[in-house]
This record gives C-alpha cells, sequence and structure tokens, in this order.
C-alpha cells in the first residue's frame, strides 16, 4: 500500500462560520484502492470537510489546498467535484422515492438519441450497476418501495455509474439493520478489489475496525492522527481514545444543594413502532427521574434519545407505545403535547428553527405560546401583561434582544435557545427536557444556559438533558443513561462516568 | 418630533402602504370621473358592492394564514344564496329563519371541507376545487327548474340594499341629510377617541413606550377627520346601509379575535411552524375545523349578501368570488407561506380591488382592460410586500 498513489490530498484546511472555527489546518490524505474512515465526535468537523472537499462549500469560502490526482482543485459546486469522480452519498438519501431505480440511477446523467430518452439503454446500464451492488431486483421497481439498506445500494449504483473514482459514505449505517450492514460493508470490499477508492465516516468502531485500511480521526475541528490498519494500530481502544482525548473544561458551573430521593417521573417497559411500518424505535427502555436532579441521555445522533423525548411528550409522532409512565406516582397517558403539559412535563426540542420557535413571530409571542391562558382573562390575551413577563424572562435569563417585539428569526442562536428556555419556563413545568440544549451556540452562551439550568433544579425542577457532546453529559449530569440503537444500555453514576465508558456503551449495540 | 413621525412611518410601511395605496386610487378616480367616485352615492354603491366579497376575503385571510386555500366558496356562496332563495319562496321559511338556516349550512359545509383537509389528509387546493365542481353542481341542479329566482322579502333584500332609516329625521336642522348617520359618526369619533386615550394610560402604568403627545394629537385630528368624512359623504346618500353594519361587525369580531384572543394566536402559530404549535400543546387539527368552518360561515354570509342585492338568486351566482376573495387577502398583505395577514389588511385590500372595479365601470373602461389592470395591481402589491419584508431583515 505504501508505494500507491495518493488519490486525494487535503492540506491545511480552515473553514470559519460566523462565530466558530469548524475546521483548522485539517489535513486529510487517501491512497488510491484504499478504504479510508473518517471518525470523531458529534460536531468534530467530519461532515463540514466533506463539504469542503465536494464543493457544498466553494472554494473560496475555505483556506488550504485540495489536491486531486495530483492536481490542485478549485470545486464551486457539487457539480463541479462530481466532474472529476468524486460522489458523495448523504445520510439523508438523496433519491426520488416515486421514480423507478433505473430512473434514479440515471437521473442527471441520462442516456439520450437525440433528445428522446432511450429506455432500453437506460435499464441495461442500470442493470449492469446494480449487479455490481449485488442488488437482485426488478429496475423498474419504485425507491419508494425499497427497505433503507437497498435504498443505500441504489444511491451508491448512482454513484458508480458516473465512473466515480472517490466514494465518500456520510454514516451509512446509521439507518440499517445488521444484515443490511453486514451486506454493505461486503460490498465495499468488493469495490476495494474493483479498485474503487473509498471514504467511510462512521460512529460504529466495530464495522470501521472490520474494514479500514486507514483511519483518520478528527476532534474540534482539527486531524489528531491517522492510523494505519496493516500495521495494527486500529484498535477499539486506541480510537476511542484519540476520539475523546481532551480535558473536560472547567466551563461547567458548580451547583450545591441538597437532591432529593423523591422519584419524580419514572418510565418502565418502554416500547415504541412506528405506526406505518411497524419498525421497532424504542425498546424495553427503564428509567427514572428524582426531584431537582439533572438526567443526561448520552449516546450517539440516531439512537433514539428525542424519540423518546417526544414518545413521552404527547407522542406527536404517533408510535404506537407500550409500556408504563409515572408522574408524580400517577400512571399517565397523553395523547397530545397538551396532555403533557398540563402534567407537568415540557420538552425543548433539539431543533429550534424546525420545530421549536415559531421564526416570523417575536419574542413575546414565541414566550407565551405553551402558556397563553397565564396571560389571558376569559381567552383575551392581555398584551400588557404579555410584554411585562417577556421582559421579566428577558432580565431573568438575559437574552440579548433590542426589545421583546423582535422578530425571533433575527436573534443569535444562543439567544434563539433562551427563548425556547423561557418559553417552557413559563408553563413552570416539573420536568423540563432539554434536547440538545447548546447544540450551535457559542461558549459563552452555553455557560449561560448551564447556570440557568443549575438555578432550576436548585429549586426543585427536574431535567432531562439529551447531548451529544460527552464533556458536557459529564459536566452537568447527576447520573447518566446511555442509549444506544433504542436501547438503554446502561446507567453510570457521575462518579464512575467517564468519557471513555459512554463511548464504549454508545457504539455497543 | 419629525425623527419620531418619520421612525412611526418606517415601522408601520406595509400597513401604511396600503392605506396611501387606496387613497391614491380613489383620488385618482375621483378626478378622471370629475368627482362622481366620491359621490355619495357611489360610495354607497360601493360598499354594498364590496360587502359580499369583503365577508368571503375576511373568511379567507384565516384560511391563507394557516397555509391553506378555499376555492370553492364562490360556488359554495351561489348555491347558499339559492338555497335562500328556495327557503323563502318555496318552503314558505320567514327571512329570518332561511339567514340561519343559511348560515349553518355555510359552518357545515366548512366543516365538511375541514375533515377532508384536517382528518384526511387532503391537500385543501385538491379538496376544495372538489368542492368547487360540486357547488357549482349544486346550483345548477337547485336553479334548473326555474331558472333565476326571485325574492320577494323585504327583510332579506333589505339587508344588500336597505340603510338604516333615519329615527332622527322628525329635526328640522340640516335638510336633506342623514341625521342618525352623522350621530352614529360622532359616537364613533368619541369612542375612538376616548378607547386611545385609556390605551395610552394603561401603557403608561405599565411604564411601556407609547408615543409622544405632538405626534399623539395628530394621529387623533388625523383619524378623526378621516372618520368625519366618511361619515359625512355617506349621510350625504341613504346613511348607513345595512350591509355596512354587517361587514362592520363581521370585521370588529374578527379583528378582535385575531389580535385579542389565545384562539387567535393559535391561529397564527399554527400558520407560523404548524410543528412548533403542535409540541407548544396546541391542537393543530382543531384550528384546521375551526378556521375552514368560518369560511363557510363567512360563505353563507356572502351568499345571502349577493343574493339579496340581486333580489333574487341566479344559476351563475358567486362565479369567481373566490378569486376576488383570494386576491383581496394578498393584496392585504396576506403571506402564502402562512403566518401572515390580517382582517383589516384583507378589508382594505377588498376595497382597493372593488374600487378598481368600480372607478374603471365609471369611466367606461371596456372589461378586458380591467381583468389586466386588477391583475397589474395584486402583482405589484405582492411585489411590494414581498420587497419590504425582504428589506427588513
Amino acid at each position: 500500500m505504501g508505494s500507491a498513489m495518493s488519490i486525494l490530498a487535503m492540506k491545511d484546511i480552515t473553514k470559519t462560520f460566523p462565530g466558530v472555527k469548524a475546521l483548522s489546518d485539517v489535513t486529510f490524505q487517501v491512497e488510491e484502492g484504499e478504504i479510508h474512515c473518517l471518525v470523531g465526535e458529534n460536531g468534530a468537523g467530519k461532515s463540514t470537510l466533506m463539504k469542503v472537499l465536494s464543493g457544498v462549500h466553494p472554494f473560496g469560502s475555505y483556506t488550504g489546498d485540495i489536491l486531486f490526482n495530483d492536481t490542485v482543485q478549485e470545486f464551486k459546486s457539487i457539480a463541479d467535484s462530481e466532474k472529476v469522480g468524486i460522489a458523495i452519498i448523504h445520510q439523508e438519501l438523496a433519491l426520488i422515492p416515486d421514480m423507478t431505480v433505473y430512473e434514479n440511477i440515471l437521473l442527471g446523467h441520462e442516456i439520450t438519441t437525440g433528445i428522446r430518452i432511450d429506455w432500453n439503454e437506460t435499464i441495461t446500464k442500470a442493470m449492469e450497476m446494480l449487479k455490481k451492488v449485488g442488488l437482485d431486483l426488478n429496475p423498474a421497481t419504485l425507491v419508494k418501495h425499497l427497505g433503507v439498506g437497498k435504498q443505500q445500494l441504489v444511491e451508491i449504483a448512482k454513484a458508480l455509474s458516473r465512473d466515480v473514482k472517490l466514494l465518500i459514505l456520510d454514516e451509512p449505517t446509521a439507518a440499517l439493520n445488521e444484515d443490511d450492514c453486514d451486506n454493505l460493508l461486503a460490498i465495499l470490499d468488493g469495490l476495494r478489489k474493483h479498485g474503487v477508492t473509498c471514504v467511510l465516516i462512521s460512529h460504529k468502531l466495530k464495522e470501521v475496525i472490520r474494514i479500514a485500511d486507514k483511519v483518520t480521526v478528527l476532534r474540534d475541528g482539527q486531524t489528531v492522527i491517522t492510523l494505519d490498519a496493516h500495521k495494527g494500530e486500529v484498535s477499539e481502544g486506541s480510537l476511542i481514545k484519540h476520539m475523546v482525548g481532551r480535558e473536560i473544561e472547567d466551563i461547567y458551573p458548580k451547583r450545591s444543594h441538597e437532591r432529593s430521593e423523591e422519584i419524580l417521573l419514572e418510565v418502565s417497559h418502554w416500547n415504541a413502532q412506528e405506526t406505518g411500518s411497524g419498525r421497532s424505535v424504542l425498546k424495553d427502555m427503564n428509567f427514572q427521574v428524582k426531584k431537582g436532579e439533572i438526567v443526561g441521555f448520552a449516546g450517539l445522533m440516531g439512537s433514539g434519545r428525542t424519540e423518546l423525548a417526544r414518545s413521552i411528550f404527547g407522542n406527536p409522532d404517533h408510535y404506537k407505545l407500550e409500556g408504563e409512565l409515572r408522574l408524580k406516582g400517577q400512571q399517565q397517558h397523553f395523547g397530545h403535547p397538551r396532555d403533557a403539559i398540563k402534567a407537568g412535563i415540557a420538552y425543548a426540542t433539539e431543533d429550534r428553527k424546525g420545530n421549536g420557535l415559531v421564526l416570523i413571530q417575536d419574542v413575546k409571542q414565541n414566550i407565551t405560546l405553551a402558556n397563553l391562558k397565564g396571560i389571558a382573562h376569559h381567552n383575551v390575551v392581555d398584551g400588557n401583561a404579555e410584554v411585562k413577563v417577556a421582559n421579566e424572562y428577558k432580565t431573568a435569563l438575559a437574552i440579548k434582544t433590542p426589545s421583546v417585539e423582535q422578530v425571533v428569526g433575527h436573534l443569535s442562536g444562543g439567544n434563539q435557545q433562551k427563548v425556547s428556555v423561557a418559553k417552557w419556563l413559563f408553563v413552570n413545568p416539573d420536568v423540563l427536557i432539554l434536547d440538545e440544549p447548546t447544540r450551535g451556540i457559542d461558549v459563552g452562551a452555553k455557560y449561560e444556559i448551564y447556570t440557568i439550568m443549575n438555578k432550576l433544579v436548585e429549586k426543585g425542577m427536574s431535567i432531562i438533558m439529551i447531548s451529544s457532546e460527552l464533556p458536557e453529559v459529564l459536566g452537568m449530569s447527576d447520573r447518566v443513561y446511555v442509549v444506544s440503537s433504542g436501547r438503554i444500555a446502561g446507567e453510570l453514576p457521575i462518579a464512575d462516568a467517564t468519557q471513555e465508558k459512554i463511548m464504549q456503551m454508545a457504539t455497543s449495540c | 418630533m419629525i425623527k419620531e413621525f418619520q421612525k412611526v412611518l418606517r415601522q408601520n410601511i406595509r400597513e401604511y402602504a396600503m392605506y396611501i395605496a387606496l387613497f391614491v386610487i380613489m383620488a385618482t378616480f375621483n378626478i378622471t370621473t370629475h368627482g362622481v367616485f366620491i359621490s355619495s352615492r357611489n360610495i354607497a354603491n360601493l360598499i354594498n358592492q364590496t360587502g359580499y366579497i369583503a365577508v368571503l376575503a375576511v373568511g379567507m385571510t384565516l384560511v391563507i394564514v394557516i397555509r391553506h386555500i378555499d376555492l370553492s366558496v364562490g360556488f359554495l356562496a351561489g348555491f347558499l344564496g339559492a338555497i335562500g332563495a328556495i327557503a323563502m319562496a318555496s318552503w314558505g321559511v320567514s327571512g329570518p329563519l332561511s339567514v340561519v338556516l343559511v348560515l349553518v349550512l355555510g359552518v357545515l359545509a366548512g366543516l365538511a371541507t375541514a375533515f377532508l383537509v384536517a382528518q384526511m389528509g387532503i391537500p385543501s387546493f385538491v379538496a376544495t376545487l372538489a368542492g368547487w365542481l360540486i357547488y357549482r353542481g349544486a346550483l345548477l341542479l337547485v336553479t334548473l327548474k326555474t331558472g333565476t329566482i326571485i325574492i320577494d322579502n323585504a327583510f332579506f333584500n333589505a339587508l344588500g340594499n336597505g340603510h338604516v332609516p333615519d329615527l332622527l329625521a322628525g329635526l328640522h336642522v340640516l335638510e336633506g341629510v342623514h341625521k342618525l348617520t352623522l350621530l352614529l359618526g360622532l359616537l364613533g369619533i368619541c369612542y375612538f377617541i376616548r378607547s386611545e386615550f385609556k390605551n395610552r394610560k394603561t401603557k403608561q402604568s405599565y411604564n411601556f413606550e407609547v408615543l409622544s403627545g405632538q405626534i399623539f394629537t395628530i394621529k387623533l385630528v388625523f383619524v378623526s377627520a378621516l372618520l368625519a368624512c366618511v361619515t359625512w359623504v355617506l349621510a350625504g346618500y341613504n346613511g348607513i346601509s345595512w350591509t355596512l353594519v354587517i361587514v362592520g361587525v363581521v370585521v370588529v369580531i374578527y379583528d378582535f379575535i385575531t389580535t385579542q384572543t389565545v384562539l387567535g394566536r393559535h391561529i397564527y402559530a399554527v400558520g407560523g411552524n404548524p410543528d412548533a404549535a403542535e409540541l407548544s400543546g396546541i391542537n393543530v387539527k382543531k384550528i384546521i375545523y375551526v378556521v375552514f368552518g368560518s369560511m363557510g360561515l363567512m360563505a353563507g354570509l356572502s351568499g345571502i349578501l349577493f343574493a339579496s342585492r340581486l333580489q333574487s338568486a341566479t344559476t351563475t351566482g358567486g362565479t369567481l368570488f373566490e378569486m376576488d376573495a383570494i386576491a383581496s387577502a394578498f393584496i392585504g398583505g396576506a403571506s402564502a407561506a402562512g403566518g401572515v395577514g390580517k382582517i383589516t389588511g384583507s378589508i382594505i385590500g377588498a376595497l382597493v380591488y372593488m374600487s378598481l372595479t368600480s372607478g374603471m365601470n365609471l369611466m367606461g373602461i371596456d372589461i378586458s382592460s380591467q381583468y389586466i389592470v386588477r391583475g397589474a395591481v395584486l402583482a405589484a402589491a405582492v411585489i411590494f410586500d414581498v420587497s419590504t419584508r425582504r428589506g427588513r431583515k
């Protein structure tokens, strides 16, 4: 392998977003014909690096050089990177569900005679590609009738049809079951034998160890190390060490209060299935939350933590639920988020912009939305009381906005998050679920959010904190549950919890 | 003071622009028609013609706010008007009772649409397109034998043509002027001034920012003068028409609901971000039922006003009303992206739209050119709306 040519070399890549340095002097080199895995925690910069490579972040928006086949490349768009033979397959598949497999495979590169599409040639070519990825199916099948695993393979077939030189797969196995995973890895192995070079981003260390020729570890936007599997450098221990090897900085404010042993929320034998497909989302989960504690829910993205929170919070996804939920000793069935709010549970979503805030409305309207009764007499809103309430939260949470009449969409991420928290505080819940409370906000704002959380638990509120940032989980929680593939993989008292232990549990299932 | 004036203007440019546009259109027509346009008689006519579109535009505004559309309401209005006419002519139902009947049927029709949209998950465009066809067919069916149905009921016909009687006609001052209208106008101005002062006082008691004394005075004088002008013009003909009273009541109720109540807030939140609304404990399906139910109610009312205006139900009643209502709402600042749109805006939109029709009719402009002008105004209004919104970001 040592004599092989470098097909790709990315040198000193630095990419800044407003206020955040996402990549800093990253170096990444891939040899021809190898499978090169890219690992790192959530937010380490893997996806950003691949977006720079594929032209999503165009030339000029980053610094550093990209060499592909020993020539410097300046990709201005995905079309440019595709032209030289780089194909990227994202986690969210880019197939058109209502088109057939063969239409999808040649979409954008249709085979034509004159201005007519030559469907016979198209189908022949598609079948050839399907054979390469080991898919034995009728190419006239609609994509929406295929499972995720097969869709993934159709995506790869689509990439292969374009004479791809470098295939990038962004967490391809995240949504796959074990059989599909095995199958996919076998196919990648087969492609390697045919000389296709592949970059694989993955959280599942077992599969990395199984298939990688080399592994590059990223952490906090920097290259930590590149390990060579053929020299025996790749093991679960070494990978975890390099992924998390960072001191926990002292950005977590201390809190000191007597914790009660009173159990506030208890969930047992909790199962959830998707109504349409019957896919099992949550499997036999058991956990409890005591009064006045912060319980951390750690795990990788897609492990089922958000699904768990939503299934408790009135089940807006309409899962088929089984199991028991007790709040303050009383068994509860919530048919709508409204019921959960009434009973004393609040849920601040991970996706502020998507389903947390009404971005076109102003700060005060967002803060009062979940509890309009609190500022209304006989269902008539008291506009003055509303401004007063909003100003109180503006001061208490230090929301930086010119006025509470400012449209929320114009605020920074940290301040939007505070508005989202304020909205749920105004409901005055017993249990507050915070899903990724500090995602996408800067360190200063993080510290403020942590301080607010401490004040709340000191007053007796209980907080469930879902977080993908291990230092945050360790710094803020009283207890930690680790979720993996829809199961509780383990519970750790904070004294015993380490990043390594959590990572091991999170990648276990 | 000029600085504050500029600030107020800048902050409310979108809202004021519509009033300014309406003013410009009216002034222009007044010149081109040599004063006929703002004659008492024409204004009274204009208001009565706008009525049946205005109530539809009010209902449509909420439908657009929650990101839906209703194409069926034009023929629904025509069909319900015909049902009302038949009820009075053939079934011997009294005028007031047939009004109630039509309104109830309207709500039921709206709820049926809501069922398709909320429960069955059918896009509102398709569901109401089906309704458009069905109600059109239903209208033809019920008028098949008789053709145009003449309405012979004084109460019913007064709704679209009659005026509030001048109870003060006995007083021998200001002969030839509708004195009750003047009195009501005066009371209206007093109420406006009183509520503005009250509002200002509450705001001050909370230590909120209020307009400076000078600007506040200017506002009071300006709006009062405007109200006085309108009152005077109306009093010069037959006074306040029943249509104006009905539209006024509808606007006041809907404006109150949308701006002051929990229900109103829920409607706008659903329009702004349905997922966030659902997670905030709002029952999105219920809101869809309420909004389409209200749309049906307004379609019934529109049908009554139109049939009453013509004193008959015709086989083509309600044709293209839905498009006029949709155009009015968009001219009035509603956004197809949802969450944005005011009742007062849509009323002004309807007035702008109907003023164009009325003014061009007076000028004797050909109907073909009229459509083109109306289309251009709609496009211009939305372009202005989109660009001011973008400019603010």
